[in-house]
């Protein structure tokens, strides 16, 4: 069974890099923007500072990982050839988290456009970097379970 | 959950952490380039030791489960060339990563050159063993 469940068409090889490098990098870059709102929170010194960071890793690094891994996951899946009935559960919570994490991802990129512009002007942000940081947190919970269903493949 | 599905969903979560916080270290250090760097000294430093941490326990969890593995599964041997190369290319990415934390931890612009050049070993290393693990050349 194991063996069986390592083999796979070399064609999906190259979409299937493409889908686990991405999320790698989005995994990364939330970790980022989570691990320095935690620490803005502890040091409130410097809380300026770790949001502004926070909020331009995520502006710059988590869409363009998430595109990278959902590119991937789509191309991964169409290289399958999986029949047209194929509806397994582990497919579907990743469908879940990618796509509900994009409607997180899209409102996190919101807060924080805003939140990096009060910064700029001088009129607060820290409030929208904490934001931004739990829905972060959270992304990265539910990306936890994501790999869960991914590597184990519940049916 | 077999034992199989524990290793592999522990092994992969492992790479995940690795490679997740080696990407946060390099958001780390395009964000203290220049004369007036996004992060105070001491918030980089503790951003970096944190992430650094996470990096060595992603590390050693990747390497312990894929061992682990390898051993349980039939079909691969730990003397397979694409996993004994995995494991050569992890024991030098290892010990950039290591060698990295100690020259960015010195703090001067040298340490900080070093750091950077150990640290894209570290990672390359990481994309390469990646490579291995999908293609797995040979298996």
């Amino acid at each position: 069974m194991s063996v069986l469940a390592s083999i796979r068409p070399d064609e999906v090889n190259f979409p299937l890099f493409l889908h686990v490098f991405g999320a790698m990098l989005l995994v990364g870059t939330l970790f980022a923007v989570a691990l320095a709102t935690v620490l803005a929170w502890r040091r409130p010194d410097d809380a300026v500072g770790l949001t502004r960071f926070s909020l331009l890793t995520l502006l710059m690094g988590v869409l363009p990982a998430y595109i990278l891994m959902r590119i991937g996951a789509q191309w991964t899946e169409s290289q399958e050839n999986f029949p047209d009935d194929f509806d397994p559960t582990w497919l579907g919570i990743g469908y879940i988290t990618a796509d509900a994490g994009a409607l997180l991802v899209l409102i996190s990129l919101i807060l924080g456009a805003v939140g990096l512009r009060k910064l700029r002007s001088g009129s607060g942000g820290v409030g929208f970097g904490r934001a931004v940081g739990v829905i972060c947190i959270l992304l990265l919970a539910a990306y936890v379970v994501a790999v869960w269903a991914m590597t184990t493949k519940p049916t | 959950m077999d034992l199989y599905d524990w290793l592999l969903f522990l092994h992969v979560l492992s790479a995940f952490l690795a490679v997740g916080a080696l990407t946060a270290l390099w958001a780390l250090v395009l964000s203290s380039r220049g004369a007036t760097p996004t992060l105070a000294p001491a918030s980089a430093m503790r951003f970096g030791q944190t992430a650094g941490i996470v990096v060595g326990i992603g590390m050693m969890g990747a390497i312990i489960f894929g061992i682990w593995l390898a051993i349980d599964v039939d079909g691969y041997e730990l003397w397979d060339p694409w996993i004994l190369i995995s494991i050569v290319i992890w024991a030098i990415s290892g010990s950039a990563g290591g060698q990295a934390g100690k020259a960015f931890a010195t703090g001067t612009p040298e340490g900080r050159r070093a750091g950077i050049r150990y640290q894209a070993v570290n990672s390359v290393g990481l994309f390469v063993i990646l490579l291995l693990m999908i293609w797995k050349p040979g298996a």
